[in-house]
């Protein structure tokens, strides 16, 4: 009984024992060469494998940042500018720094300023609807409310409202990864600068129908009367096919536009007061009477 | 001779076909019309008249845009409104002439006159170039360029030109009715397509579900004296209609993955297209009118309606001549219950193929909640193609675009009969539409990097 037992220890011992050596020298004889800043920048990286830089994961990037000649075309959305000054730390380069960015959803249509004038019963999907026809208002641009940026979104900073049938985004937990941009069929998700302690002017509208049209099917709508385009300063309004655009590079955020917009389709988001709109608006008649004046 | 069809899936739905009975009438001419510049498949048509311009019947208001393309007539005769983006069925923008309509004034040289033209010219080449000047597409449901079909690319050869009377879609009844009253014309049509085609034998297949047609088609044939001419009466199954289950149940032959019609030596052609050929060609008429139904489940008799439209009318037009929408449609389409497009806009103004205003009540179209997948097979067992639509919907939710490519996603023709057949209700066609899109365009992709 004893010897039984011993006997297979014996063995069992120096079955291992051959094994092992034959393992060590395979792993020496087939040992892959890898770059160890890989790891190193992995570790620095959130491992969020979300795919935002462009990358199938953290460690894809990792690879791809250690043969690559600068930074140019690395960034990762999710770690920002603290990452990115650590990897790029570890290969030795100069980090270009980016303005942090935060998705908006650049449509107001909600529940009740965007009536339904049909009922789609097909798959909750806002590709499959939008393949299928241009939703159930009369907006044949504004967001569809069947989630697809919410299921999308790995990080979970996107929501459907209940009552407006818009996603709302918590802004805390948006890394700017993008999945939610590349999700959108109508692209209302948008990428755009936070801005300094996160005020940020943005039009939450992409309709391009005339005026009339675009007032009737949602109360919301950019009617695209250029008011702001032609109230702006700086230049920063792009104003084409019915409908503005504000370039974040060039606005300054004096919030003139907001306040002239007669539907208010421009938002203002992280100002730290609510916007006087009679105000500006004093401001901006005395200054255009001073300039006719001169 | 026995009834024949094609060999695999296929479901049964209650034909419904109300409107047979009820002779085709010729609408009233709306104030004004709309005539749609992406009325046929391929490139949308580009305007050749001007804002303010005055216009006749049949003149060409629009010509093709590419080669896959076809020109436009005017429907009407008036005065050139505007061009502009209008919301189309589905709610899109699409460019649209807008013409009001002032009197009816046809354009020189249409022959008005009901006289049966039963010489064929000689030249093939002269018919397919009137085809293609008369704006003539494929009215079974593609609206394919007629002109491009009737065209194989050098080496292939048309053995039979199939005439698509099958009508398989339930409530659709205007084929039925013009192969009854215009019979002859539709033969002369079939005859001009196979002088197109260089001389080939033609089959009309009929379903078995309309007695009647095959009855007066054949005497047609008689009375012609076409000998290259028969008549295929086929089972009642859908989807019948369909381009390679209506060559697989007339010729025996299947049509390859990825393969055209013309590699397996067929061409199809419907039968209103045949009647729209006949006009063109003999008539010098362009197709700016074709047969639609108004039917209904709860649509009494005498308001089912098989009407004559001219292109270019607003469907809410022909609804109001129709007296309107019933009480208890939840749902209007335009084509059949399987395959139609649902009216989101009954603004929206008839375009060449348009078949049918279809009212659906709530117990008809209003879907069930989806379960799971119990794996039961009915949807493998229905399907005419010969997928797995249950696997198939596995890796739409992955979003496995390989998988799907070697489950040949490409092949659906989006007939609707695994989501017709499942009993738990799953939206199976919806994801496949989206995942045969993206599997199409993934392989023209690589085609396209493949010449580089």
């Amino acid at each position: 009984m004893t010897g039984t037992i011993l006997w297979t220890i014996l063995i069992l011992s120096g079955l291992g024992l051959v094994l092992a050596v034959v393992l060590f020298f395979i792993a020496k004889k087939f040992k892959v060469e890898e770059d160890p800043r890989i790891d190193e920048i992995e570790k620095a990286l959130p491992g969020a494998n979300c795919g935002g830089c462009g990358y199938a994961g953290c460690r894809a990037f990792a690879s791809s940042a250690v043969a690559a000649p600068d930074l140019e075309k690395h960034f990762c959305p999710v770690g920002g500018n603290a990452v990115m000054k650590q990897v790029a730390a570890i290969l030795g380069f100069e980090l270009q720094e980016k303005a942090p960015q935060v998705a908006v959803l650049r449509c107001n249509g909600s529940c009740e300023a965007r009536p339904r004038v049909n009922t789609y019963d097909g798959l909750q999907s806002c590709r499959v609807k939008a393949s299928l026809y241009s939703g159930d208002t009369l907006c044949a641009y504004g967001c569809l409310g069947c989630g697809d940026c919410e299921e999308a979104c790995a990080f979970g900073a996107l929501h459907i409202n209940p009552q407006t049938l818009l996603p709302e985004i918590d802004e805390e937990k948006c890394t700017a990864c993008g999945a939610c941009v590349k999700a959108c069929p109508r692209t209302l998700l948008e990428l755009r600068n936070k801005g300094p302690r996160g005020m940020r002017e943005f039009v939450a509208c992409r309709n391009r129908d005339k005026g009339p049209v675009a007032k009737k099917a949602c109360a919301n709508a950019c009617i695209g009367c250029g008011m702001c385009f032609r109230t702006c300063t700086h230049g920063a309004i792009v104003f084409e096919n019915n409908v503005s655009y504000i370039d974040f590079s060039k606005c300054k955020l004096c919030r003139e536009c907001e306040a002239m917009c007669p539907t208010g389709s421009i938002h203002g988001v992280g100002f730290p007061k609510p916007l006087d709109k009679e105000a500006v608006k004093e401001r901006i008649r005395k200054r255009k009477e001073e300039a006719a004046h001169a | 001779m026995p009834k024949i069809t094609f060999p695999i899936g296929g479901v049964h739905p209650h034909d419904s076909k109300f409107a047979a009975d009820r002779p085709i009438e010729v609408l009233p001419l709306p104030p004004v019309a709309y005539v749609s510049m992406a009325q046929h498949l391929g490139a949308p048509a580009k305007p050749v008249v001007a804002v303010g311009d005055a216009v006749k019947v049949g003149q060409v208001i629009a010509e093709p845009g590419g080669f896959i393309s076809a020109f436009v007539h005017s429907p009407v005769s008036g005065t050139v409104k505007s061009i502009a983006p209008r919301k189309d069925l589905a709610g899109n923008m699409v460019p649209h002439i807008e013409i009001a309509v002032e009197g009816d004034e046809w354009a020189e040289g249409i022959d008005l006159s009901d006289t049966l033209v039963t010489a064929i010219p000689d030249d093939p080449a002269a018919i397919i170039e009137k085809i293609k000047a008369c704006g003539i597409v494929g009215l079974g449901g593609a609206t394919f360029p007629t002109h491009v079909k009737l065209a194989p690319p050098p080496g292939k050869k048309a053995e039979c030109l199939i005439l698509n009377g099958t009508e398989c879609e339930p409530y659709l009844t205007s084929d039925y009715r013009i192969m009854l009253e215009r019979p002859k014309e539709i033969l002369i049509g079939a005859a001009l397509m196979q002088k197109a085609l260089g001389g080939c034998r033609a089959v009309v297949g009929i379903e078995e579900n309309k007695p009647e047609a095959v009855k007066v088609m054949r005497a047609a044939i008689a009375e012609l004296g076409l000998p290259q001419i028969e008549v295929a009466v086929l089972k009642k199954k859908y989807p019948q209609g369909g381009e390679k289950q209506l060559i697989a149940a007339v010729m025996r032959r299947e049509v390859k993955s990825g393969a055209l019609p013309i590699d397996a030596g067929a061409v199809v052609q419907n039968v209103g297209t045949s009647l729209a050929v006949y006009e063109a060609v003999q008539k010098n008429k362009p197709l700016i009118t074709n047969v639609l139904t108004v039917t209904g489940k709860m649509l009494p008799a005498e308001r089912q309606h098989n009407y004559l439209y001219r292109i270019g009318m607003p469907l809410s037009f022909i609804i109001e001549q129709a007296g309107g929408v019933p009480e208890g449609a939840v749902k209007l389409v335009s084509g059949g219950p399987m395959m139609g497009k649902a009216i989101a806009n009954p603004d929206a103004a008839t375009v060449k193929g348009s078949s049918s205003v279809l009212y659906l009540g709530a117990e008809d179209t209003v879907r069930k909640e989806a379960t799971a997948c119990i794996r039961c097979g009915r949807c493998a067992d229905a399907c005419p193609m010969g997928l797995e639509p249950f696997l198939l919907n596995r890796l739409c939710k992955a979003g496995d675009l390989e998988a799907l490519e070697a489950n040949a996603m490409q092949d659906c023709i989006e007939c609707g009969c695994c989501i017709y057949s499942c009993p738990a209700n799953i939206p199976l066609l919806d994801r496949f539409r989206i995942a045969k899109g993206q599997v199409i365009g993934a392989i023209r992709a690589r085609a396209a990097a493949q010449k580089q």
